[in-house]
């Protein structure tokens, strides 16, 4: 339990951080709705085409600005050196990493919503089966969320980390732009059967990321 | 390391338990490393250290538990209040919100409980870095340059809480350039040049001694 208590202090600690900062808000947001416009701008002439590759600029939307997020959750730990009273508190390294990675998995969520809306609107997508949309989303956000958390620590204490976390983030999370994309391009093809098996990938990949950050994150704080 | 070249070599050190040990020497001698590494911040490469009964080469976070660090930075979140930072500090250690309400009240930042670490002034950043440690209610208490950036009325308060610390059972270790004002609180004084510890003979009287 203490697991899960720490946990949580970590994420409500990044969350409000976040929510006082707006930084979510007023800069990650945006950069996503942008991306999502600028898809439509650069397609638009083929309305066809748009909304065959709907979900792919959905996840390459949410892959680029998950980037930010990323960085901006590991931004705040190196100002006044913030990462080190982590390490002084005793914490048990995989409790900041669920924290973290919750915290990120939130704002993610929420960013799709958004991002999910604007592509409805923009693209001419008709939406189906929505319980398989929500646990594709469900399932590739917490395996990017923990992805980019374990990466986001490796990169922490570089100078070059703004560079580096794209870099390392990207190739990591391919399962979650292809499992994402055919699970939304089934779903959207109302064609649910043949989502499940790429829920299912995104899923193992998402129980994958978080096991592999509880055992490594602890580590990583203490050396990086 | 720094570089090629070992921060501390023959760095031979030991306290007992209610000392209040004053680390001086010049800006580059190790005073910083050696602190960062009894806070097993840093990793020792070679030789032997203990604190608190702990081996630090096999575990450096046992040995957190027990120790609090005001270093040259505040470890704090800049978008946090200071109530926040501070009770956020407190609970991730393992002590309550009323520990971290009575560090609070002993260094005077009540007014400014409500107010964003950003938009802190220094000395009362450093202030709240002293009240973090204190709300880890430590064992070991380590010190770099505290005096840096404070008031009178915020050394006033640093001193107190060094003074009181033997009374608590807590050690302290405090590398400082103000030599005038550690000297009035050391117990004892060593000395680090390029990396080696030298004992420093007693000249004046500090908080353990008769005045």
């Amino acid at each position: 339990m203490t697991l899960v208590r720490d946990a949580l202090l970590v994420a409500g600690k990044d969350l409000r951080i976040e929510s006082r900062s707006r930084v979510a808000l007023q800069q990650i947001l945006p950069f996503g709705a942008i991306v999502v416009v600028l898809f439509a701008f650069a397609l638009d002439a083929d309305r066809a085409l748009l909304s065959r590759a709907a979900p792919g600029l959905f996840w390459a939307a949410v892959l680029l600005a998950a980037l930010l997020a990323v960085g901006r959750s590991f931004a705040v730990e190196e100002a006044n050196r913030a990462r080190d009273g982590l390490r002084l508190s005793g914490l048990d390294g995989g409790s900041v990493f669920l924290g973290k990675t919750a915290a990120i998995a939130v704002e993610l969520f929420l960013l799709e919503v958004v991002l999910g809306i604007l592509v409805v609107v923009l693209y001419d997508v008709a939406l189906h089966d929505a319980m398989v949309l929500f646990c594709a989303a469900l399932a590739a956000t917490i395996g990017l969320a923990a992805t980019g958390t374990v990466y986001g620590v490796l990169a922490g204490g570089l100078r070059a980390r703004e560079t580096l976390i794209p870099l390392l983030v990207l190739p990591a999370v391919t399962p979650v732009m292809l499992g994402g994309t055919r699970a939304f391009q089934a779903a959207l093809d109302d064609a649910p059967g043949d989502a499940w098996p790429w829920v299912q990938l995104l899923t193992a990949f998402a129980v994958l990321a978080v096991a592999a950050g509880v055992l490594v994150f602890g580590p990583l704080l203490e050396e990086a | 390391m720094l570089g090629r070249f070992p921060a501390l070599a023959g760095a031979d050190l030991d306290v007992d338990t209610g000392e209040i040990v004053l680390l001086s020497g010049p800006n580059g001698a190790g005073k910083t490393t050696l602190l960062r590494l009894c806070a097993g911040l840093l990793p020792l490469r070679a030789g032997h250290a203990e604190v608190l009964g702990v081996d630090l080469a096999r575990d450096r976070k046992s040995a957190r538990a027990s120790l609090a660090l005001v270093g040259h930075e505040t470890f704090c979140y800049d978008d946090l209040t200071v109530a926040e930072n501070l009770r956020f500090a407190a609970r991730v250690s393992g002590h309550t919100d009323a520990d971290a309400d009575a560090a609070l009240e002993r260094v005077s930042l009540r007014r400014v409980a409500d107010v964003t670490h950003s938009r802190l002034s220094h000395g009362q950043r450093r202030r709240l870095a002293l009240a973090i440690a204190l709300a880890r209610r430590p064992r070991l208490l380590l010190l770099d340059e505290p005096h840096g950036g404070l008031d009178e009325h915020g050394r006033a308060i640093l001193e107190d809480v060094v003074r009181a610390a033997p009374l608590q059972g807590c050690t302290v270790l405090l590398a400082s350039h103000e030599l005038d004002l550690a000297r009035r609180l050391a117990t004892r004084e060593v000395q680090l040049v390029a990396g080696r510890v030298h004992a420093v003979p007693r000249v004046t009287s500090g908080a353990g001694a008769p005045a």
